[in-house]
């Protein structure tokens, strides 16, 4: 295992014609660590996000991930739906995307689409029912039911992803995106709109992955209480610019995030520190 | 048969929202009759009529126009009723539930009855060349319905040029076989493949489009390919078609009245229902595997791809789906399709011409599947049973077939606005297959 950092963002910027979204940011995730990425609204977050997984091409910067092998991936250069399946890097979205006319188990059977695919001899194969495609199904639907029973909806699996309830639809979009089995996952608000027992879930829930799976994850995150309980290291953003970037506690503690959050001059975030310590 | 069992599993939900009372029905009518009142007072109310000098003459007609008032108000009030029965949404199940029970029972069976059935058709009806005849031109458009049921109803985009690949199907055998004469049994895989390859340009260029505007570039891809076929006279005959296309041969065995034909070898008196018996087999031996292979290839990775996009097309490509070459499988798959069912029409009608080819048939292919239920095979089936018969069970009305038949549709469309079977049968489970509500499952963007 490589040293390196899995992702490092080198100089991203990213203009929609005149405004400018994203603008020099650099910053690195570590592997098998929880990244988070936060700001105020507007900060451009999404829109970083969005660059990381190819739905935006940026304007300019690179963006490179380096996999277990040394294998390094120019993330830049990929466009959509390569970057999930080459590069493995998985997304989840701020709105939920499920496919809520499909059951729990059949939004985790698409997500393991390219390996069924491959399995399926391209469909050809598959049509005969060759016995390799089967094992393999069987495979895709132990993975899927282990991933059922992690999220705690064994039991809902053939429920359509639709009559699920919020908390349960987002932790199935989660679930949908580590069923893809990505080296990177990530999250863009998974806590958003989750009440305080549903947020412990899922603090937990992604504890889990980072410890037991090793995977890297990367998130966006308004909700403090997750972010400081589950990152080991945070990237604040402030209007497309990267203001501060630490430990749970140096982020805390530094009066450009407090100012940027509160819309203050950094003059008087100080005062209000000092005055509360 | 085990293929089509699969699509009738119905579970009829209830659904208690809110009982529409006496009070809202009579308002409703009341509302309706006014309506009516306003509309027709003039049309029906008062002829005019030029007299013999020429001057303007008048009188009313106030009872017919108490009679229509009258049809309307009562009329309104049945369709209420009817729709508070049937209709699936915003109302109170009044059908208790023993009977509900049975029709869910009725409705796992309906599929192997209605194969039984079909497949004993030419038995029933042997002497009933008319039935024969309409059988399969119904065979025909569930074959056609199927198959469009794959782009349309699985992958979510909405082709209006269906018609296109069953012209090149029709086009491809009849041209094959008039010009080199090759048997229908050699030119129908490569009808197929001449298809699904237009299918895949088709695709090409509309990948990029959604909703109405695939709608319109599909509808003139349909068009252009008409278009061409009737001017492109050295190769296709122009408006003259393309005649004594020849008949399909038993593995070579013709069905005629020749000393090498099927009566003379099994040693029977020829009859030219023989043929149309054949044709039957064939067009239903065609249809069934069209459904095999749709219901195979939903259980497949590339099926759920189809439907997924359906459902969210940006949430696939997260998930590393290549959207395009999905996209592209559901329009060559489904002009596959397409263009087995035109070289079967072809070496039926023994001649084809431009004419046979019209957005008509598009649109009405599409009526097919959207009636059908989005997706669900037995609604296609029974969907092509509806329009096709039906049509022909209105024969009988002459001028005001079209009027009873559209009024027929506009019915359904009420009572059923997700088509005759709206729900979704999951492609895998782990305890239990439970339908899906049609409220949930999304339509496509195109």
């Amino acid at each position: 295992m490589s040293g390196e950092p899995i992702l490092s963002v080198d100089r991203l910027t990213m203009r929609f014609g005149g405004i400018v979204a994203v603008q020099d940011l650099s910053f690195s995730a570590e592997r098998s660590q929880i990244t988070a990425l936060i700001g105020p609204n507007g900060a451009g977050k999404t829109t970083v996000f969005n660059c990381i997984t190819g739905f935006y091409k940026p304007t300019g910067g690179a963006i490179r991930l380096n996999h277990d092998d040394g294998k390094q991936i120019a993330l830049e250069r990929l466009n959509d739906f390569r970057i999930a399946k080459q590069a493995k890097v998985a997304r989840t979205f701020q709105n939920i995307r499920l496919f809520p006319g499909m059951t729990a188990l059949e939004n985790l059977m698409v997500a393991q689409h390219n390996t069924l695919m491959r399995a399926s001899g391209f469909t050809f194969l598959g049509l005969v029912g060759v016995p390799t495609y089967r094992d393999a199904e069987k495979r895709a639907i132990a993975l899927a039911t282990d991933w059922l029973k992690r999220i705690n909806l064994f039991d809902r699996a053939d429920d359509a992803a639709g009559n699920l309830a919020y908390g349960d639809q987002r932790r199935l979009e989660i679930a949908r995106a580590m069923c893809t089995e990505p080296v990177l996952l990530c999250l863009d608000e998974p806590a958003a709109g989750l009440n305080a027992r549903e947020s412990a879930s899922l603090s937990e829930l992604l504890l889990s992955i980072r410890h037991e799976l090793g995977t890297s994850i990367l998130l966006i995150e308004h909700d403090m209480s997750v972010v400081m309980e589950i990152s080991d290291h945070i990237v604040v953003m402030d209007h497309g610019l990267k203001i501060a970037q630490g430990t749970p506690r140096q982020v805390r503690d530094d009066p450009k995030v407090i100012a940027a959050y509160l819309g203050a001059d950094e003059e008087e975030a100080k005062a209000v520190m000092e005055s509360e310590s | 048969m085990t293929a089509l069992t699969t699509e009738t599993t119905s579970t009829e939900t209830t659904q208690v929202s809110h009982t529409a009372g006496i009070p809202f029905i009579l308002k409703k009518a009341f509302l309706g009759a006014c309506v009516a009142l306003v509309l027709f007072l003039l049309m029906i109310g008062i002829r005019t009529e030029a007299g013999p000098d020429g001057q303007l003459t008048w009188w009313t007609r106030f009872g017919d126009l108490a009679s229509i008032v009258g049809l309307v108000f009562g009329g309104s009030i049945v369709i209420e009723l009817l729709r508070q029965w049937i209709g699936p949404t915003g109302a109170e199940k009044l059908v208790p539930a023993s009977v509900q029970r049975s029709m869910s029972l009725l409705g796992r069976f309906l599929g192997p009855a209605l194969l039984v059935f079909t497949l004993l058709v030419p038995v029933i009806f042997y002497n009933q060349r008319y039935i024969l005849d309409l059988a399969i031109l119904v065979l025909t458009y569930v074959m056609l319905g199927w198959g469009l049921n794959v782009v349309v109803g699985l992958a979510g985009l909405l082709d209006l040029g269906y018609v296109a690949f069953y012209a090149v199907g029709a086009y491809a055998y009849a041209l094959l076989a008039t010009n080199f004469g090759w048997s229908f049994w050699v030119c129908l895989p490569l009808a197929g493949m001449l298809a699904a390859l237009w299918g895949v340009m088709l695709g090409f260029p509309v990948l990029r489009l959604r909703g109405d505007y695939l709608a319109i570039v599909t509808l003139a891809f349909g068009e252009i390919i008409r278009l061409v076929i009737l001017n492109w006279q050295d190769l296709t005959g122009g408006p003259n078609g393309v005649s004594g296309i020849p008949r399909p041969t038993l593995f070579g065995i013709p069905l005629d009245n020749s000393d090498d034909g099927l009566a003379a070898k099994l040693g029977i008196e020829y009859s030219p229902t023989h043929r149309i018996v054949f044709l039957f087999y064939l067009i239903l031996a065609l249809a069934l595997l069209t459904n095999w292979v749709t219901i195979r290839l939903r259980r497949l990775p590339i099926g759920r791809a189809w439907e997924a996009l359906r459902e969210d097309e940006v949430a696939c490509r997260a998930l590393g789906i290549n959207t395009t070459t999905t996209k592209l499988t559901a329009f060559a798959t489904g002009a596959m399709f397409g263009g087995f069912a035109g070289a079967f029409f072809a070496t039926r009608q023994g001649f084809i011409s431009p004419e046979s080819f019209t957005f008509q048939e598009s649109a009405l292919v599409l009526a097919i599947v959207v009636l059908g239920g989005m997706g669900s095979q037995l609604g296609v089936a029974l969907a092509a049973l509806t329009m096709i018969g039906g049509f022909e069970l209105f024969r009988g009305l002459e001028t005001y077939r079209m009027l009873v038949f559209g009024m027929a549709m506009v019915l359904i469309m009420i009572w059923r606005p997700r088509g005759i079977i709206g729900h979704r049968a999951p492609t895998v489970y782990l305890t239990k297959a439970q339908a899906i509500s049609s409220d949930l499952v999304k339509e496509g963007h195109g």
